[in-house]
């Protein structure tokens, strides 16, 4: 066994010391009849040997392309300073602090995160952390019916996909789920339809509890999130904004526009792809909601000493003492993610956040110039920040050969949204502060080379 | 011992009568079963509560105990000062911890209660 | 080693001063957001603290110092699995080609992940008896939705609308209950036999047609192997409902127990434990759900299948319309997966038999060497953890339980989880692990016999610790009053930027 520090004499000695002879013996409670077959896996591998089969396989992936590719995942640089701290023992090997008298390192900094992001988003309650965003925009939308003891959720079709599969997932018996429809064109193209959303909260008889929106929303584009909000009051329901983190250094946050509840992917605060997680999700609240956050909250209080210090609180609406009557099941939080997001933004500071939005947007004009000279003209007209869709026909089949020459071009709108007729002829691009000029250029090149061929039939 | 001029119930309840009023809170042994209580849950002035039915939450540092009418009627008030001081349930249970006053809708029901003694008795044996 | 000497620190709030850090990112063009309306814009800055890199860096190694973790001692926390975190695993998942892959990839440059996804749930079904695994849930609870869920489908599929009722034993982890109440079920709790088994007569009384399923710890949260297992879920399936494992004690059968063999219909695994994969703090984890065949339908999407030409590809969204849909975004905590795939195939099946062995033979030594000093409520051999009660202790000194966990922090020790399960009076729940030596074993022993002669001796000593760590016990209750969750920021400075 590799990492076990047993020697057959400590086997001994310490079965001796049961007067047993056997370690079998302690499994005599195991009734014949359910005693296990043999496992059958594939034989252990040395060090050496499991890091070449490892690495083999970590190569088959390719990562190499020239990557436009975001739809909730983003490609940042995080300065090596956060991954060479998160490689401290004490920070990775260590527990819950059940115990906050030896855990004073975790609880001291997912209160600083919490801090941080309650700057971010501007709102004065941020729990420490949800496995993502999707399960932070379905605890949201829960949250929303228990504060208002009402059973209905309104969410834009403007919420990423996957986000909105979750939420629905979770509300499956008992409570309903409604999309409100984007703007099919015109100026506010895809974007919520406001209209749309004041029909459907005008019915009496079944009362919204929240309305969810997302900012931007998952075409890239800017919602008018002060309007949806009043209208969300009106009419009595909570309004729940999903937000990207690094957009809020630029963007107007939540607790500006008069949101109840935020939500959303804390990934792009220095956190790498990983192929899915795990990743961060955020969830912040007003004061008012405090009691119905699920999930764990730092807080900070003193010590017999009078010194100031740092303790999970405001336990007991956690599953395991509120067991069935509990807000939520959630156990873990995404500690180290929390911290590798507090690190990331400790080490480049407002300034440096703001650069990287900025940034973003700026090469995601470039881009937008690059892609319309090639050929794909934007699919919306209204403003975004450093994502969006643009139409290029046959666009599976674009795609699929520009990534034989080297460019992700984006994701394909008919794969993410197939019932979204308006958007089979989408890519769905963005840009950040990684993405270089040579990289759009080749892209550009690439797709200009393909729609030409395209339009003479030519393959 | 507990106030010889309340009655109790077996969740460890106590309610003072005042003509067809009825205040009710917990007692001090509860209390100290909880620990220092942090936050009390209570329900809203008008609401119908029936006897024995949950009417709120009461929540310490390490523990959450739901709280039990005991007596049927319409909440027609609940302490204010326990928002700011829950921790008034602690240090005065019978008194300024009082929890939520009720109109009580069916005086029989006080039959189901019980007295100072049989409460002690309750509680001593454990 | 005890966790002493650093002071606390101050916030990076406090150690921010404006106009410090920067550096790292290029300046954007002037007038890069222009193009921005300006009611959607920011109208003042976040106040986020602006600190120089070096500051950063003493700043969390600092408070790392101030954790207690696995790679500074012996963490015998009941129920949590506190074994070492092989570091082969953390380089691993951090190869470029794992750590960068974006993913909505294509499958068609995925196939190194999607090939690890799909061996590492052809492992766990083999290490459970399970016929397949979803690997998408984040984390155990979400794993345990993933089963009810899967379950309650399973009802409805066959218009089986009365089944309302979920029964767990009062000795279960809380997420159990709540979980049940996630998916819209009533919990029903079954209290435990005196042996500190589920009471199955119990069960079977409070079987029927209302029953969905039943969710079971085997072995139990106190360690106990649950011998009439097979009885019981007979029941469970002439009752027409089924079982559910909460796979947190699967260190403590690995090569002697298969779950799905046993009958279990559906499993969660906590990688987290079992599997190595670090804690951090309180997360990431990931909690995998292994299936019998009647659940297959219904496991969330999209599923990792094999192509006829051995190549892997994700499942099409509506490619499987019976699946519970999606639990989370995206296919999987796959940074933690990497880690538990690296752990299952560096031991093969001999090394994870031997884990489960150590683990359960090191547990019992451990509650023999304490046997003599604390009450051990359960006179049979337990499997990888064990509850020992300071009840006699503290009719005889008033010390505590609690007292005792503060006081093992003076001596360099984590406590042992405290209180849990509650059916034990003063209870401790201990798990060695298979990871720690026997030395370690002994001198932890020593240690909390030496506490409890301790208890009659000084008895303040205990009461009033822990005295060596960086902090005493805390003020809980005004934390929990008057709730302080964020710093307050003196007023926002003006923030000059370069634009």
């Amino acid at each position: 066994m590799p990492y076990g520090p047993h020697t057959a004499s400590d086997r001994e000695r310490m079965l001796a010391a049961l007067g047993l002879t056997s370690v079998d013996e302690l499994f005599d409670d195991i009734p014949s009849a359910m005693r296990a077959s043999p496992l059958d896996l594939p034989p252990p591998q040395p060090e050496l040997e499991l890091a070449a089969r490892l690495d083999a396989l970590s190569r088959r992936n390719r990562t190499d392309l020239a990557s436009f590719l975001g739809a909730g995942v983003y490609r940042h640089w995080s300065p090596p300073a956060v991954d060479q701290l998160l490689l401290r023992g004490e920070w990775y090997t260590a527990y819950t602090p059940y115990q906050p008298e030896v855990s004073q390192g975790t609880l001291q900094s997912i209160y600083e995160y919490e801090s941080l992001l309650a700057e971010l988003v501007d709102l004065d309650v941020v729990s420490a952390s949800h496995y993502d965003g999707a399960a932070a925009t379905a605890e949201a939308a829960l949250m929303t019916c228990r504060a208002t003891r009402r059973e209905r959720v309104l969410i834009s079709r403007g919420v990423h996909p996957h986000y909105r599969g979750t939420v629905a997932t979770y509300f499956e018996g008992g409570l309903e789920l409604q999309e409100i429809p984007l703007v099919a064109d015109g100026d506010a193209a895809g974007t919520t339809d406001l209209a749309a959303l004041e029909r459907l909260l005008a019915d009496r008889d079944r009362p919204v509890a929240g309305v969810i929106a997302a900012q931007p929303d998952f075409l890239g584009l800017l919602e008018p999130m002060p309007r949806i909000a009043e209208l969300a009051h009106a009419a009595g329901a909570l309004f729940v904004a999903v937000v990207e983190p690094v957009s809020l250094a630029v963007l107007a946050p939540p607790g500006a526009y008069g949101a109840d509840i935020a939500a959303g992917e804390g990934q792009p605060l220095g956190i790498a792809p990983q192929y899915g997680g795990p990743y961060l999700g955020i969830l912040a609240s007003t004061d008012a909601l405090v009691r119905q956050i699920p999930g764990r909250l730092v807080g900070m209080t003193t010590d017999l000493d009078g010194q100031r210090a740092f303790v999970m609180t405001m336990r007991a609406r956690e599953q395991d003492i509120r067991r069935d009557k509990a807000a939520s099941n959630i156990c873990t939080n995404q500690a180290l993610l929390a911290l590798a997001a507090s690190i990331y933004l400790a080490t480049i500071g407002p300034h440096g956040l703001r650069d990287v939005a900025a940034l973003g947007a700026s090469r995601a004009a470039d881009l937008e110039r690059a892609l319309a000279a090639a050929g794909a003209p934007r699919l919306h007209p209204g403003p975004y920040l450093n994502e969006f869709a643009v139409r290029v026909p046959d666009a599976p089949a674009v795609h699929a050969r520009l990534l034989d020459r080297g460019v992700l071009a984006g994701l394909v709108l008919a794969d993410a949204e197939p019932a979204d007729l308006s958007l089979r002829d989408g890519l769905l691009v963005c840009a950040t502060e990684v993405t270089t000029a040579a990289e759009i250029d080749r892209f550009a090149a690439a797709l200009a080379t393909e729609l030409a061929s395209v339009g003479s039939g030519a393959r | 011992m507990v106030p010889a001029d309340l009655r109790y119930t077996s969740d460890h309840e106590w309610v003072r009568i005042d003509g067809d009023l009825a205040t009710v809170g917990i007692t001090a042994y509860a209390a100290e079963q909880l620990g220092d209580i942090v936050f009390v849950e209570l329900p809203d002035v008008g609401r119908m509560l029936d006897q024995f039915a949950t009417f709120g939450v009461v929540e310490s540092v390490k523990a959450v105990s739901d709280l039990f009418a005991p007596l049927g009627g319409e909440v027609t008030a609940t302490n204010p000062g326990l928002a700011a001081s829950p921790e008034s349930v602690n240090g005065d249970p019978y008194g300024d911890g009082w929890m939520i006053q009720l109109r009580i809708a069916d005086p029989t029901q006080l039959g189901e209660l019980l007295d100072a003694a049989a409460y002690d008795d309750l509680v001593a044996a454990g | 080693m005890s966790v002493t000497g650093p002071r606390l620190q101050p916030t990076l709030f406090e150690r921010s001063r404006p106009g410090r850090g920067g550096g790292k990112i290029p300046h954007p063009p002037a007038g890069a957001l222009d193009r921005i309306p300006a009611d959607a814009r920011r109208t003042s800055p976040p106040a986020l603290p602006e600190m120089n890199e070096p500051d950063v860096v003493r700043h969390y190694v600092n408070l790392s110092q101030l954790n207690f973790a696995v790679d500074t001692g012996f963490y015998p926390l009941g129920s949590c699995t506190m074994k070492f975190n092989p570091k082969l695993n953390e380089w691993a998942a951090r190869l470029p080609g794992f750590a960068n892959l974006h993913p909505l990839a294509p499958d068609a440059i995925a196939q190194g992940t999607l090939q690890l996804l799909f061996e590492l749930e052809e492992a766990l079904a083999a290490i459970s008896g399970m016929r397949a695994v979803t690997l998408q849930p984040a984390a155990g609870a979400q794993g345990e939705l993933t089963g009810i869920l899967m379950i309650r489908a399973y009802h409805r599929d066959r218009g089986d609308t009365a089944r309302t009722d979920i029964l767990v034993p009062d000795s279960s982890h809380g997420t159990n209950p709540a979980t049940a109440s996630m998916a819209g079920f009533r919990t029903i709790t079954i209290p435990s036999a005196p042996d500190g088994g589920v009471d199955v007569e119990a069960f079977k009384a409070a079987l029927g047609p209302q029953t969905a399923a039943v969710m079971i710890t085997n072995p139990s949260t106190l360690g106990l192997f649950e011998a009439r297992i097979g009885e019981l879920l007979d029941a469970v399936h002439a009752a027409g409902a089924l079982a559910y494992m909460d796979g947190a004690n699967l260190n403590a059968i690995m090569g002697r127990f298969k779950p799905g063999e046993a009958g279990f219909d559906v499993m969660h695994f906590n990688v987290h434990k079992t599997f190595s994969t670090p804690h951090g703090g309180g997360g990431p984890g990931a909690g995998p759900v292994g299936v019998g065949e009647a659940l297959i339908p219904y496991l969330p999407s999209p599923r990792v299948l094999q192509v006829e030409d051995g190549s892997f590809r994700l499942e099409r969204d509506g490619e499987r319309p019976s699946s519970i849909g999606r639990l989370r975004s995206f296919v999987g905590n796959t940074g933690v997966l990497v880690r538990a795939y690296a752990y299952i195939r560096a031991h093969g099946a001999s090394g994870l038999c031997e884990v489960s062995d150590d683990a359960v033979l090191a547990a019992n030594y451990l509650r023999q060497r304490l046997s003599e000093a604390y009450d051990i409520p359960y006179d049979r051999h337990c499997k990888h953890e064990f509850v020992a009660s300071a009840a006699t202790i503290k009719r005889e000194t008033g010390v505590r339980t609690l007292d005792i966990a503060k006081r093992l922090i003076d001596f360099g020790y984590h406590p042992p989880t405290i209180y849990f399960p509650l059916i034990v009076e003063e209870g401790m729940l201990i798990e060695p692990t298979e990871t720690e030596s026997i030395e370690t074993l002994d001198a932890f022993a020593d240690t909390l016999i030496a506490i409890a002669a301790e208890a009659h001796t000084d008895p303040e000593m205990v009461t009033s610790a822990p005295h060596t760590a960086p902090v005493r016990r805390l003020d809980e209750a005004t934390a929990a009053r008057q709730p302080n969750l964020r710093w307050r920021s003196v007023p926002t400075f003006e923030m000059p930027c370069p634009d």
